[in-house]
């Protein structure tokens, strides 16, 4: 490429070979060309025995030759056909002794997702007009669901996920699950009845509809017409987690939440167990630093280290939390009002209830109420000590 | 506050927003002493059962069925 302004600004004529190599440099140092998807019809297909492939790649009015080197070939699952429509990726280059560029095709997919495509971006842009998916439909999700319907396949490997995802995050919820097809002719059919089954039998608080990821003719399912429009109108919030990280589908636009897959879908839903120990190991520490009793408030700063420290291991795990928590609950039995009074120390309160804890709350004549650990009896105050 | 309900007949939901309103009225401090070790003691039944409800805690997994019916699903989670 150095040599271009020399030869460029020079009547010396290139040698054919330094103009391939310049137009090869050129074409390759474009970062566009060397990650492309070209669509097209497959001609001249050939294999010859070295396992490379080799085919032209045509539409109405261009060709464009192409070439799949015999380590990609190799784990291809099938073998295009003369005739066929496909879709090719691959990086642009040129082949210097055959003088032409060529495409070299590192993946190639069934073109058929074209008519799709457009079919289904109809079908969008019509519902949204008539205000499917705007976001003022979106419902907001109960932050800690009692009942939660699945919608899946009970085959599929979403189903295990999510069910693993909530028993470990959340097992305090039950899972209802309504079986449906998830791909194939009646899939559209099965989800759509299974939704409304579910919030007419079940009534859940709210409902994962899922499954595995799939090319856009595998989720056509989740394309219909008819399931966008049993999502939009579903009592409960729906969560979509259609395993597919860059197509959304329709039922991604109907649904209050979109996840990018069935387990996802499934955290999006529930709040996990550490946050709840956590919350809960941080309301009893506060109810412990509220303790009516004095005693516990000199206990406290060494409530407050076991605090400290407990903190830090919930940040961890769980189980360390778990272990924080019942030396807690055993601190808390030990401090019990009960158990103070059982050792011999008395609550002392005037008639109104007020506990006394200063000599200059009472005065002689004055009557009190003295609570021991088995119940309470009457005393006088005769005078100051 | 209602007191009056059986703690271990509580869901995991209602233990915690009664400890937490117990938590806010002790904070707010209570003068009546005898009240004051009524919600302490409430508060610590309630963290228990709390306690006791997350450690016990089980996926449960049911079907439902083309009529409508649930049944009970052999677990695969």
């Amino acid at each position: 490429m150095d040599q271009l302004p020399l030869f460029a600004e020079s009547r010396v004529p290139w040698t054919v070979t330094d103009l391939s190599r310049f137009l090869r440099a050129l074409i390759e140092s474009e970062p566009l060309l060397q990650s492309i998807w070209v669509r097209g019809e497959v001609s001249n297909f050939s294999r010859p025995k070295s396992g490379h492939w080799y085919f032209t790649l045509k539409d109405r009015d261009g060709q464009l030759p192409c070439v799949m080197w015999r380590s990609t070939a190799e784990l291809q699952v099938r073998i295009p056909q003369d005739g066929e429509a496909v879709e090719v990726h691959g990086g642009l280059s040129v082949y210097e002794s055959g003088g032409r560029y060529q495409l070299y095709v590192d993946e190639v997919r069934a073109g058929g997702d074209g008519a799709l495509f457009l079919q289904f971006m109809r079908l969008k842009e019509k519902l949204e007009a008539e205000g499917l998916f705007a976001a003022e439909r979106k419902r907001a999700l109960p932050p800690w669901p009692k009942r939660i319907g699945i919608i899946t396949s009970p085959s599929g490997a979403a189903l295990h996920d999510m069910l693993q995802t909530l028993s470990r995050r959340y097992p305090l919820t039950k899972v209802i699950l309504a079986p449906a097809a998830v791909q194939g002719e009646d899939a559209p059919f099965q989800l759509t009845d299974a939704l409304k089954r579910m919030n007419q039998f079940v009534q859940p608080d709210l409902i994962l509809l899922a499954r595995g990821g799939g090319s856009l003719e595998d989720l056509a399912a989740f394309n219909s017409e008819k399931l966008a429009r049993a999502i939009s109108a579903s009592q409960a919030p729906v969560i979509c987690g259609v395993g597919h990280e860059t197509d959304f589908t329709l039922a991604d636009f109907a649904a209050d939440l979109r996840a990018p897959t069935p387990t996802a879908a499934a955290e999006m839903a529930t709040p996990s167990l550490v946050d709840l120990d956590t919350a809960l190991f941080m309301l009893t520490q506060q109810l412990l630093r509220h303790s009516p009793f004095s005693l516990v408030r000199r206990e406290r700063q060494r409530l407050d280290e076991v605090s400290l420290r407990g903190a830090r291991a919930l940040r961890q795990q769980a189980q360390v939390l778990r272990s924080a928590f019942s030396g807690l609950q055993a601190s808390l039995a030990a401090l019990s009002p009960h158990a103070v009074l059982e050792r011999g120390y008395a609550v002392v309160s005037k008639a109104d209830g007020a506990a006394i804890s200063r000599v200059g709350q009472v005065a002689p004549g004055e009557s009190l109420q003295v609570q021991v650990s088995d119940g309470r009896f009457g005393a006088r105050v005769e005078k100051e000590d | 506050m209602a007191k009056d309900k059986l703690i271990e007949s509580l869901s995991y939901e209602e233990a915690f927003q009664e400890l937490e309103r117990i938590v806010t009225g002790l904070e707010a401090q209570v003068t009546n002493l005898d009240q004051a070790i009524q919600l302490f003691e409430r508060g610590q039944g309630l963290a228990k059962h709390c306690s006791a409800i997350l450690e016990k805690a089980e996926l449960k997994v049911e079907e439902l069925t083309e009529d409508g019916d649930l049944r009970q699903r052999s677990d695969e989670a």
